[in-house]
């Protein structure tokens, strides 16, 4: 028979859908009377400007890789599936301690998934959305059967005690989903980008070749322009969750829940109010004793969400990002619920919403 | 057409009014918006989207940051519009 050099491509299902979740966060509460005196401020003030009574934190030795693996082995474990069916992990992070080798490759180690892809995605806080879309691409692609996507910071690490524009927002967590094939459309298309232009409106104090040669006077940290990242974080944001919702061929009403990136109650209440959202639509709400876990903040709001509104699961949710880039996309959520001691799958959006 | 200053002035005191309760008789041009009416960032950054919508203008982030009294953002409005 002559040989045919015709290529086989991969060819994936139709549809996704996010199985499972799971949630890690800091094992330190941290009021804000712990934080006060460098910033010479008041538990008050910071309650007024930011709904933040406390946020969590994590012990110096634990690492935001160990974070991200505790998340993972509990949405893994909720999916139900073996392990070996994961055919790749993202780790959205910037709390990365090295240049190299990646979090995600040690995550996917210790997550026992085998030799599987794993990279890092460094998106700060749209770091899960962006995750979110590409493990819906390498499913519907046919590069991998489900995806274990994982937002993982330590923020505490990247902070100065004595800065006034951020470091007292950040806490350490990690938030983890895996997605997996679906019978029907469950993750609508991702509305996603990146402006340049705001570049320097979250910033570090300086590189790590400065800090080196003694050009900086301490360690690179965060900062960033409140008035800023404001504006953009929930005037453009609502632009681009409207967006979503409009691809994705549904109206605000068809809405369970909204579940926007944890970085501050007042942008939280701002951006509800400014996409005009029905009663009926819950907020994801998880800041205000979490503290903005960046690329870790909107699974564990949805985390949070789902176990405070279990009859929540099944529904239509819009996730939204913010800062210089962005992802939003709602999407069918399904978490298998636990009853009698055995996984049962999540009531089909058809059977829990009309 | 364009507003006259006091009518930015009324426009811009319902709009503060709207954010933060500070009855629109107490702001004045003379007042500062953190120091007398004690307006916090965020609030004055919502203040300045919806004067850019009441208003049709444009008030760039570099710009809030020398808005420090009423009198400032009524000025800058008022410029704008012509």
């Amino acid at each position: 028979m002559p040989h045919d050099p015709r290529l086989t491509q991969a060819v994936g299902p139709q549809y996704t859908r996010i199985l499972s979740l799971g949630a890690a966060r800091g094992d330190l509460d941290v009021p804000n009377d712990d934080i006060i005196g460098p910033i010479d401020s008041s538990d008050e003030w910071i309650r007024q400007r930011t709904g933040i009574i406390s946020r969590k934190r994590a012990s110096k030795n634990v690492t935001a890789a160990d974070l991200a693996v505790a998340a993972g082995s509990e949405a893994i474990e909720k999916a139900g599936i073996d392990p070996s069916r994961v055919g790749a992990v993202l780790v959205s992070t910037i709390s990365g301690t090295m240049a190299t080798p990646s979090v995600s490759t040690l995550v996917a180690e210790r997550l026992g998934v085998g030799t599987v892809p794993a990279y890092d995605v460094n998106a700060a806080c749209a770091g899960y959305t962006y995750g979110i879309a590409q493990a819906d691409a390498l499913i519907r692609s046919g590069l991998a059967e489900h995806v274990v996507v994982i937002g993982a910071e330590k923020l505490s690490e990247m902070v100065d005690p004595t800065d006034r524009s951020i470091s007292f927002l950040l806490g350490d967590g990690a938030g983890a989903a895996v997605v997996g094939p679906s019978d029907e459309p469950a993750i609508s298309p991702t509305v996603w980008g990146s402006d340049g232009s705001h570049w320097s409106s979250i910033w570090m104090t300086g590189t790590f070749q400065q800090w080196r040669d003694g050009e900086l006077e301490s360690f690179p940290t965060m900062r960033q322009d409140g008035q800023t990242v404001f504006r953009w974080a929930v005037w453009e944001m609502a632009k681009v969750a409207r967006q979503a919702i409009e691809v994705a061929g549904i109206r605000p009403e068809d809405l369970t829940a909204f579940v926007p990136h944890q970085a501050n109650m007042r942008i939280i209440d701002e951006l509800a109010k400014q996409m005009k959202l029905p009663e009926s639509v819950l907020i994801g709400r998880d800041i205000a004793t979490t503290g903005n876990t960046s690329a870790a903040s909107i699974p564990l709001a949805t985390h949070r969400l789902l176990e405070e509104h279990p009859e929540a699961s099944g529904g239509l949710s819009s996730r939204s990002a913010s800062e210089r880039a962005w992802s939003t996309a709602p999407r069918w959520y399904g978490s298998p619920r636990i009853r009698g001691g055995h996984f049962e799958p999540s009531p089909r959006p058809s059977q829990s919403r009309r | 057409m364009a507003l006259t200053k006091d009518e930015v002035l009324a426009g811009l005191a319902e709009l503060i009014n709207d954010e933060t309760g500070i009855a629109t008789d107490s702001v004045e041009l003379d007042k500062s918006f953190t120091d007398d009416l004690d307006i916090d960032s965020i609030s004055m950054m919502t203040i300045v989207v919806n004067a850019e919508e009441k208003f049709d203008v444009k008030i760039p982030d570099e710009e809030v940051k020398n808005l420090t009294t009423v009198g400032d953002a009524v000025t800058y409005i008022v410029n704008a519009q012509s």
